[in-house]
């Protein structure tokens, strides 16, 4: 584990109205979800999740078909397709275009794809403004953080938090109730809707066989951000294709009630391309960003790339006892809980943070909630596993590989081992290593002086 | 009866809490099991499995099989260990078809103490009594990886002068996760004081799991705190008369 790791972790722990917040906001969520998936409301959940899983793996393994037919009915609709592999392929897109159209001011929409580029950044570098129009993504670009969940952005500002970023960065008078502070908000960011020349958004589905762009909000700001400016750019990951639409019927019944609780969000949209000559609404250039991201080399591994399953509920994050005590920032890249904690490896490489599969206590907590079903703690076992792996391979951390070296000696030699725990409960407790990190927080068990084969023995 | 079965004690039993391994070889007999102690056992390989050394896993995971092969039914007083010996087995031999059937087929066998009780001897009136006010904590293992919820429950509705407070989550993990409790000392010991206001809140003087592991972690937090609150194994409980 890094230091950096390791500091966040104590710095959130330490932050009592931090733990507050955290406990709160997701324990509201946790709560709200198990309501509405009661077997009273949803007799069919669990049939849901099998479908939604067998669905996503079926789309997974034949992406290339249904990418392709994506490409085809979204081109067919007068929208245009464009495949990049990173993060700056999808800046240089946007910036190209923005230069080409004039366009001066970006307005987005919640997306966690944009945020894994660092696509504000890249493009404010480059002298463009790019406004985020989500309430919680907008508070925290004025405070320069990044997401803290990836449902819920905000979740760890408190109105009163709110008040102070809006009062610094707006200028506006503290205001602390929550309708308020929307107006505030509101007030400032309808007029970038209507002066931006681009819109992009994410998309929380990408439908094959209809060329559609399905998202599903709660603020309407997606649907303005989608249909006010003249360009449109959607930005998704390969893996949020699914090969029909009517797979929808499975995935928006599991989606917002795993992510808030609510039956449907406020707004699903369905966009499959520009303003035709008939429509009022709409954008006049409808264009899709496929990134790849490290996305392709999940691929292989089969039992890995479920992972690529995810539709970013945040249903694991929120029932975490992990992700409940060191929040979102703790976490070394945008994805934070046990999502983030198998994907982030696998994007970035298992050494970006390799302490990181290991942050967690295995609970299965998050696969008993996930949607679509993903092992999370199957594929948490193997990322630790490759982590060793690579560790023994570049020789690091070698004291504990010949630790276990000397465990796996001893469990095969039952007289070694009743040796070494006869030892270790009668010889004085020294608070060093494992001994002194239990004892900074717990009391050890009494010693026995009898182990269970001692007394067996003289039975 | 008069039936066999083999005690997997588990390591940390063996070595820190005898006192649950003996309670189960009290409820076995009582319930007319002949109980065989396999002397060479050991540990169950977790600690290297779940700290990603698969390689020394696969080697504890060898001796158990050796081990454990020739018995009938093999009860292990956790979920823990169970879920190791039942599920992560078969991923630690892939690559080995004829090892893989082996392990399979000893899966089949391997049984936490309360689903043996409920499941194989079919009982759930052990003729316990105990006096006292318990809450049950599930460990993550037995009630996700096993789907263990009911059968403890229904043991303990059956002693006799036992009243049983759930507990608000009674589900959430404690913390521990092994090697976990010591790498993440810290975020281990906030979420043992999470589950302690949970547990507190119930009035409950005694905390009663199927695992020592998670309730090592539950004891240590409580004594640290200063409580009175006491936790016992399953098996102790049902053992008490």
């Amino acid at each position: 584990m890094s230091a950096g790791f390791d500091k966040k972790i104590h710095q959130t722990l330490a932050d009592a109205n931090l733990q507050l917040a955290i406990y709160t906001a997701t324990g509201r969520l946790k709560d709200k979800r198990s309501e509405s998936f009661a077997a009273a409301a949803m007799p069919d959940y669990q049939e849901l999740r099998t479908q939604a899983n067998a669905l996503k793996k079926h789309a997974i393994e034949n992406l290339d078909h249904y990418l392709e037919e994506f490409e085809r009915n979204v081109e067919s609709h007068g929208g245009k397709v464009v495949y990049c592999k990173d993060g700056t392929e999808v800046s240089d897109f946007v910036l190209g275009l923005a230069k080409e159209r004039g366009a001066r001011l970006i307005v987005k929409s919640k997306s966690m794809t944009t945020e894994e580029v660092d696509l504000n950044e890249r493009l404010e570098h480059h002298g463009l403004e790019s406004v985020e129009t989500d309430l919680g993504e907008y508070i925290l670009q004025l405070a320069q953080e990044r997401p803290y969940h990836i449902v819920a952005p905000a979740l760890h500002k408190t109105r009163f938090d709110v008040a102070g970023i809006f009062e610094k960065q707006l200028h506006v008078a503290y205001e602390t109730e929550p309708e308020k502070l929307s107006q505030i908000a509101r007030g400032v960011l309808r007029q970038k809707f209507l002066d931006a020349g681009i819109g992009i958004t994410g998309a929380n589905f990408l439908v094959a066989d209809s060329g559609a762009v399905v998202i599903v909000e709660n603020e309407g700001n997606a649907r303005l951000t989608s249909t006010a400016p003249k360009i449109h750019i959607a930005i998704a990951g390969i893996e949020k294709i699914i090969p029909r639409a009517q797979d929808l019927a499975v995935f928006l019944k599991l989606l917002a009630r795993s992510a808030t609780g609510q039956a449907l969000s406020v707004y699903t949209s369905f966009l499959s391309g520009p303003r035709r000559t008939d429509e009022i609404d709409g954008p006049d250039e409808f264009y899709v960003v496929l990134l790849d991201n490290g996305r392709t080399r999940l691929l292989p591994d089969r039992a890995k790339r479920q992972s690529l399953y995810c539709i970013r509920c945040a249903a694991c994050l929120n029932t975490c006892p992990v992700y409940r005590k060191i929040g979102g920032h703790s976490f070394p890249w945008v994805y934070s809980g046990p999502i983030g904690a198998i994907i982030t490896p696998q994007f970035m490489g298992v050494s970006h943070e390799p302490g990181l599969p290991f942050a967690s206590s295995l609970c299965g907590a998050c696969a008993e909630v996930c949607p679509v079903k993903i092992d999370i703690p199957q594929v948490l076992l193997d990322l630790r596993s490759e982590v060793k792996k690579s560790e023994t391979r570049e020789k690091k951390n070698r004291l504990e590989k010949f630790g276990y070296r000397v465990f796996a000696w001893m469990m095969t030699h039952p007289r070694a081992y009743a040796w070494a725990g006869w030892m270790a409960r009668h010889a004085p407790v020294v608070k060093v290593g494992p001994v002194r990190a239990w004892t900074s927080q717990r009391d050890l068990p009494p010693m026995p002086r009898q182990s269970f084969r001692d007394i067996w023995s003289r039975r | 009866m008069g039936k066999r079965v083999s005690l997997f004690v588990t390591c940390l039993g063996d070595q820190l809490f005898p006192n649950a391994g003996m309670a189960v070889v009290e409820v076995l007999e009582r319930l007319g099991y002949a109980v065989d102690f396999p002397k060479d056992q050991t540990c169950c390989g977790q600690p290297a499995f779940n700290s990603g050394y698969r390689d020394e896993a696969r080697t504890v995971a060898r001796h158990f099989l050796k081990t454990f092969e020739s018995s009938e039914y093999i009860v292990v007083p956790s979920g823990s260990c169970t879920s190791m010996i039942g599920h992560h087995f078969a991923d630690l031999f892939r690559k080995e078809p004829e090892t893989l059937a082996r392990v399979e087929t000893l899966g089949r066998r391997v049984f936490e103490f309360a689903t043996f009780l409920t499941e194989v001897a079919n009982v759930e009136d052990v003729g316990a009594r105990f006096d006292g006010i318990v809450t049950f904590h599930d460990g993550c293992h037995g009630l996700r990886e096993l789907h263990i919820r009911e059968a403890p429950r229904r043991l303990l509705a059956r002693v006799r002068g036992l009243e049983l407070r759930e507990m608000l989550p009674a589900e959430e993990c404690c913390g521990f996760g092994g090697t976990f409790s010591v790498k993440f000392a810290e975020l281990s010991g906030a979420m043992a004081r999470t589950k302690l206001e949970a547990i507190l809140q119930t009035g409950a003087n005694t905390v009663v799991s199927l695992d020592s592991s998670c309730l090592m972690q539950i004891q240590g937090a409580l004594s640290r705190a200063g409580s009175s609150v006491r936790t016992m194994h399953l098996a102790e409980v049902l053992a008490s008369r």
